[in-house]
């Protein structure tokens, strides 16, 4: 407990040094960093898993592949992924991007076939017969009953790209995770615990985000039900 | 990377077989340890959590709190406590697991029919026995379904505790950095990949041993 306490301090006096504060490599050019790299990749990895789990989801066809897709998406290791990328295209960021988009597509696209291919085939077959065309089946019967799945699948991406955003320190991007790699390197460790601090807090407020969105716009009567993983 | 360089040497490979079969047999220990020590702390919990209904949220939220805290902050927090060993790397691991195996535990007990529970206390078995021998057996699919997701993610995750000089084939992802040279890389991942698909069709089997009964109807989620 002491240790902790400790270790807390530590975070606390390395915060308040004013120099984290300002210019080349401080913490608000770091953090915007960070956000950067995770929101542009999260919007492009939204933009394809969406349209495509939509795609599946609603027509069934490609289903059997989805699942192939996620099963192999999680066994790849991001950490050698983004190095390998660094080796073979230099250090810059966009090739970067470019994985952590392939990284955060298949949880929201299996999610996202998951939550529409759940949808109750009596209350598809209600959404018809009340005149609905199949675009007004899809966007006002099976997305909002999909949303819980489709916000899980965004979470889990979310959680995968801050993470390996971080990691990206290593090959030599910006980002939270410089402090991270910098502390280790120089046996720095105030510099370590205070980037794993800043890191942890942006973790949490990007679960208390997504807890937020999920209370807002998933309507009341479907938010028991989530529970799947 | 210098022009012409392959994107694979095999020659470098088959120099290094016996050192990628000892660093492989590193990883899986890495990887899976964790697995097995989150199922000790998950089947428990996921028990006390389907007795005890109010449990499961906050229990919940704690496991999902905790896998969203990126690996690499998490091993360092855990640094100071139990240094640059596999320790550090393996406990962040088996908390992770948790987010995966708690639920999953809950759904399986869940999926019991209540028939079958009524059954199993009208033939006499007390509360520990009917869990032992009559829901958790039931709950298995559920249950691998959850080991076969958390055990994939886990293998995958273990590269990056070469950053504390613990990550097991990682060893050749910022090996391959450093020399300025893709095998290493490349050979990492593949294994990596191969170690976690091969270990999650093991679990596959393993669950049709288990539950000959449900041959028909295997669950992956």
């Amino acid at each position: 407990m002491n240790d902790l306490l400790n270790q807390l301090r530590l975070v606390g006096d390395w915060l308040a040094s004013s120099k984290q504060w300002h210019g080349d490599g401080g913490i608000p050019q770091r953090l915007l960093e960070h956000l950067t790299y995770s929101g542009l990749s999260l919007l492009f990895a939204a933009l394809i898993g969406l349209s495509l789990g939509l795609l599946v989801g609603h027509t069934g066809r490609g289903a059997f592949a989805v699942a192939g897709v996620a099963n192999l998406a999680r066994a790849i290791p991001t950490f050698g992924l983004v190095v390998l990328v660094v080796t073979l295209a230099g250090l810059s960021t966009t090739p970067v991007l470019v994985a952590l988009v392939a990284l955060a597509v298949p949880p929201i696209l299996i999610n996202t076939f998951e939550g529409v291919r759940g949808v109750d085939p009596a209350t598809r077959d209600a959404a018809r017969g009340v005149g609905m065309t199949e675009w007004q089946v899809l966007v006002r019967a099976e997305v909002p009953m999909a949303l819980p799945l489709i916000l899980l699948g965004l979470r889990i991406a979310a959680i995968q790209v801050v993470a390996t955003a971080t990691v990206a320190a290593y090959p030599g991007l910006g980002g939270l995770g410089r402090f991270i790699v910098d502390g280790l390197s120089r046996n720095d460790y105030e510099l370590v615990i205070g980037g794993s601090a800043l890191v942890v807090v942006l973790a949490l407020v990007v679960q208390i985000v997504f807890a937020a969105l999920r209370r807002t716009i998933v309507s009341p009567g479907l938010r028991a039900t989530v529970s799947k993983s | 990377m210098s022009d012409g360089e392959p994107l694979v040497r095999w020659q470098w490979i088959g120099d290094h077989a016996g050192e990628l079969a000892d660093y492989t047999g590193i990883h899986l220990r890495l990887g899976l340890l964790p697995v097995l020590f989150g199922l000790i702390i998950s089947v428990p919990l996921g028990i006390l959590c389907h007795r005890r209904r109010w449990l499961y949220g906050p229990v919940l939220t704690v496991a999902n709190i905790l896998y969203s805290i990126p690996s690499l902050a998490l091993f360092m927090i855990f640094v100071k406590y139990t240094g640059l060993t596999e320790r550090t790397v393996m406990i962040p691991l088996t908390l992770y697991t948790l987010s995966v195996l708690v639920p999953n535990v809950v759904d399986g007990l869940a999926s019991v029919p209540e028939p079958v529970r009524q059954a199993a206390t009208a033939l006499g078995f007390g509360p520990i026995r009917r869990v032992v021998q009559v829901e958790l057996p039931i709950a298995v699919p559920i249950v691998i379904a959850g080991v076969r997701v958390a055990a994939v993610s886990s293998i995958s995750l273990v590269a990056v505790g070469q950053l504390i000089g613990q990550g097991g084939l990682g060893y050749y992802i910022t090996r391959g950095l450093q020399l300025d040279f893709p095998t290493p890389i490349v050979t990492a991942i593949v294994l990596i990949m191969l170690l976690a698909l091969t270990t999650d069709a093991l679990l596959v089997l393993a669950q049709r041993l288990l539950t000959p009964w449900s041959r028909s109807k295997v669950t992956a989620s």
